[in-house]
């Protein structure tokens, strides 16, 4: 039997390292997302209820306050907004976990070694749990209100894999920047709320004039949205043009993300 | 994977080489990013060096039991963290051989939230263990640690000494090759204190290594052959349990400048 041998001469390279040992992890990876679950809402009497509960009653009031304004250009606009919704919580509540867990983790990684990355994986993962049981109270409005649901939501799997990469690049780049720079995680809270709005979720993208549509193309959470909602709320597949610039937001997120936390990772233990 | 292991030659499980620690803080710690840059662009970024660790070069033999003794701020703790593998040093070289237990060290690492039954899962699966091969453990866990129905309750409800109870119970059922102990010895009763060393003397004859850092000399020399004496980060002295502890008693009777040399007798 090979004895795990530990030489700090010997490093591979830093990503390399961090995913073999994210690998040997999973059980970790697995009671962290559980816990992540479980301690969210562990003094709430209605408990788990809560993670479809939230996105439902959001959509509810934003639907009171944006159906006058946009109901006539959107059919089915319930659909439209709990899809984009859905996905916009998942990317805010993962990223912001990302960066809080690594931070709020200092005692673990005190203590023992292990993948700095899991708390941002495991973030992410959690966020996942949370979309997949999101879509339950999304799937109950689609049928309620007669909405079709197509073939094409067989295309939601790719969709969400993007979304989790492209989720997972700037949980790592901003973790890793958070544990040197504390007031990172109230600027992100505020530029989340800017990014939200220049994002179409509950409005359709033509509403804008010509010259402000290069806000919407110049987000790349425009591609990851769309690729989640074309087969929800249309019903076909993205569009190409979409899905690349999709893919290639999410590649450029992880590289960046993975690149930026691999540099700092082993300086983490003097900050936290 | 983490079965422990039966060692048939003598290489050491650890080995130190020329380990340096610097701890790099701003002379003004700022902690926003305007702050920084202000600073930076006026390179005013300042900083000052601290050598927590300066020049240590140690090596340990499977089933040894060393003690790590010193004053405050001497690095024993940033020892064990460079051995845990939680620091990387800022020179030399550490190599450890086989399964490293988390620091027992006092409250980290528990998520207050959760039960004492799920913390053990969450301690086991850093360890690299799953849920089903922890509910194994669970019986003799319950046993030794001796919280009884409490183990499913908040551990923010914990008193000091269960928490202390529940940790080392864990990191030690556990098998592991090597246990680094951090002052928790100290909390608890005497009677959990009694069964802390049998265990910690069981494990050393089955080739478990150990390493304790601790301010309670007595039990320093219960438990280990060899102690090492951290000073301001280097080691003053390192020998037979009774001979370094015999000459940092002495020093901090009556301080004397100079070197104590103590060797193995």
């Amino acid at each position: 039997m090979a004895l795990p041998l530990y030489d700090s001469e010997k490093t591979r390279h830093p990503i390399a390292d961090e995913i073999f040992s994210l690998y040997r992890h999973h059980h970790l990876l697995r009671e962290l997302i559980t816990r992540n679950i479980k301690t969210r809402y562990k003094r709430s009497v209605m408990g788990v209820a809560w993670t479809m509960l939230n996105p439902l009653l959001t959509m509810l009031v934003l639907y009171v306050v944006f159906s006058q304004l946009f109901a006539f250009s959107l059919p089915q606009y319930l659909v439209y907004l709990l899809s984009g919704l859905v996905l916009w919580n998942f990317f805010a509540q993962s990223t912001v976990a990302a960066m809080r867990d690594l931070v709020w983790s200092g005692g673990l990684l005190q203590r023992i070694f292990i993948p700095r990355a899991l708390f941002a994986v495991a973030a992410i993962g959690t966020g996942l749990v949370n979309l997949l049981l999101a879509l339950v109270p999304l799937v109950i409005i689609m049928l309620v209100t007669g909405a079709q649901l197509s073939p094409a939501i067989l295309f939601l799997p790719v969709s969400l894999t993007i979304a989790c990469m492209f989720a997972l690049g700037v949980g790592l780049g901003l973790s890793a920047l958070a544990v040197f720079f504390a007031d990172i995680v109230d600027m992100y809270q505020i530029l989340l709320l800017a990014w939200m709005y220049l994002t179409p979720i509950f409005y359709p993208i033509d509403i804008l004039a010509p010259k402000y549509t290069w806000l919407i193309t110049a987000n790349p959470m425009y591609y990851i949205l769309e690729c989640f909602r074309a087969p929800i709320y249309l019903g076909i597949l993205p569009d190409g043009n979409i899905f690349i610039k999709a893919i290639i937001a999410a590649t450029v997120s992880m590289l960046l993300g993975s690149w930026l936390f691999a540099r700092k990772s082993d300086e983490f233990s003097y900050y936290l | 994977m983490n079965s422990p292991t039966i060692y048939s030659h003598d290489d050491p499980v650890l080995q130190l080489d020329s380990i340096s620690v610097r701890y790099r803080v701003l002379r003004e710690p700022v902690t926003s990013i305007k702050e920084y840059a202000l600073r930076w662009l006026r390179s005013k970024n300042s900083y000052a060096d601290f050598w927590a660790l300066k020049n240590i070069s140690l090596s340990i033999q499977p089933g040894e039991a060393v003690g790590i003794i010193g004053a405050n701020g001497a690095g024993k703790s940033t020892l064990l963290k460079i051995i845990a593998r939680v620091l990387r040093p800022t020179d030399g070289r550490v190599r450890v051989r086989g399964v490293v237990a988390p620091i027992l060290t006092l409250g980290a690492g528990f998520d207050p939230e959760m039960t004492g039954r799920e913390n053990i899962y969450l301690n086991g699966a850093m360890l690299g263990f799953s849920r089903s091969d922890m509910n194994k453990k669970m019986a003799t866990l319950l046993e030794f640690s001796g919280l009884g129905d409490f183990i499913d309750v908040p551990i923010r409800t914990y008193s000091d000494g269960m928490v202390a109870r529940l940790a080392f119970a864990i990191a030690t059922d556990v098998k592991s090759d090597l246990l680094l102990i951090d002052e928790i010895l100290t909390v608890g009763d005497i009677n959990f204190q009694e069964k802390c060393k049998i265990r910690i003397n069981t494990y050393k004859e089955t080739g478990t290594t150990i390493l304790v850092v601790s301010h309670n000399l007595k039990t320093v020399e219960e438990l280990c052959d060899r102690v090492i004496w951290l000073e301001h980060g280097v080691i003053r002295a390192e020998g037979k349990a009774a001979d370094v502890i015999a000459a940092y008693e002495d020093e901090r009777e009556q301080p004397i400048i100079g070197n104590i040399q103590v060797t193995h007798a």
